[in-house]
């Protein structure tokens, strides 16, 4: 009976505002830095953000549904899958720039691309 | 009233690893302080009743993830070795445009959202869980559970292709 008092009173707004600080935290550090790993970071914390976002909006507002459950399971899954890759991919340009900053990504390109004659 | 001080002590724990974690110069550092907002994000999970959840974000999140990352780490970086800060007009304007952003979106939000508190008590049994996860009926997620595990195969044989060590 207490429980059914107290237990219930954070509201909906609390878990949204929670992951707002947590997705814009992450497009901070996803326009600002410039390691590959700390941007891989950024978008996790993007991604974890938007699964509290299903979560709370599913329990709150469509108990009686599951839908946000299983997004949310499915997004983990697919999470994991996109680490996985871009951790092999940053590993690789590791081996071969021996550095992973997103600057030294331009020794990638090819030497006369349509990128070295656009001056931005 | 516990679950409220809970609440309270999670969102405060996420709000500043998460700024911390996008904020750091070390990157094992700033690993950790991910790894911090996972679990907190789990306990949110918990607060909500989605046990299932909770478990998959321990077990995926904060171990699967994370080990990837530290792994990933160690292996592309000098131990101790300090990241050098970014130029400061790129993170003064990343700053300016996530405040702007987070400004608009808590406007819209707390406008918008009259405080809902009906969040019910109905626990999702596991039974139920599974015949959701395995029917093939209106709402129910065979579809997806096959294409989500043909998508990890291919993803773990197309990291191993990327990964692996060339002659």
């Amino acid at each position: 009976m207490l429980n059914q008092f107290f237990g219930n009173i954070i509201p909906l707004e609390g878990y949204i505002v929670v992951g707002l600080i947590m997705f814009f935290a992450g497009i901070y550090g996803f326009i600002s830095r410039k390691s590959l790993m700390m941007i891989l970071i950024s978008v996790e914390l993007i991604l974890n953000a938007a699964d509290l976002n299903f979560a709370a909006f599913n329990r709150y507002l469509f108990p009686e549904h599951s839908e946000g459950l299983f997004f949310a399971l499915f997004t983990i899954v697919i999470a994991a899958c996109e680490t996985a890759v871009a951790i092999a991919i940053i590993i690789n340009i590791y081996r071969n720039l021996n550095n992973i900053d997103v600057d030294a990504l331009e020794a990638m390109q090819e030497p006369e691309s349509d990128f070295e004659k656009i001056k931005f | 009233m516990f679950e409220q001080v809970i609440f309270y002590t999670l969102a405060a724990v996420i709000a500043l690893f998460s700024i911390l974690a996008v904020n750091s110069t070390k990157l094992i550092r700033s690993a950790v302080y991910l790894l911090f907002v996972l679990l907190s994000t789990a306990g949110l999970y918990l607060l909500l009743g989605y046990y299932y959840l909770f478990a998959v974000q321990i077990a995926v999140y904060a171990g699967g993830i994370m080990v990837l990352f530290i792994f990933a780490i160690f292996l592309t970086h000098k131990p101790n070795e300090k990241i050098k800060p970014e130029p400061i007009k790129q993170r003064l304007a990343a700053m300016v445009l996530s405040l702007a952003g987070i400004t608009f979106c808590a406007a819209v939000i707390l406008q918008n959202i009259t405080r809902v508190i009906s969040l019910s008590t109905k626990e999702i049994s596991t039974k139920e869980l599974g015949i959701t996860l395995m029917g093939t009926e209106k709402f129910q997620y065979l579809l997806p559970f096959e294409a989500v595990s043909i998508l990890l195969l291919a993803c773990i044989v197309g990291a191993i292709m990327i990964a692996r060590k060339r002659n």
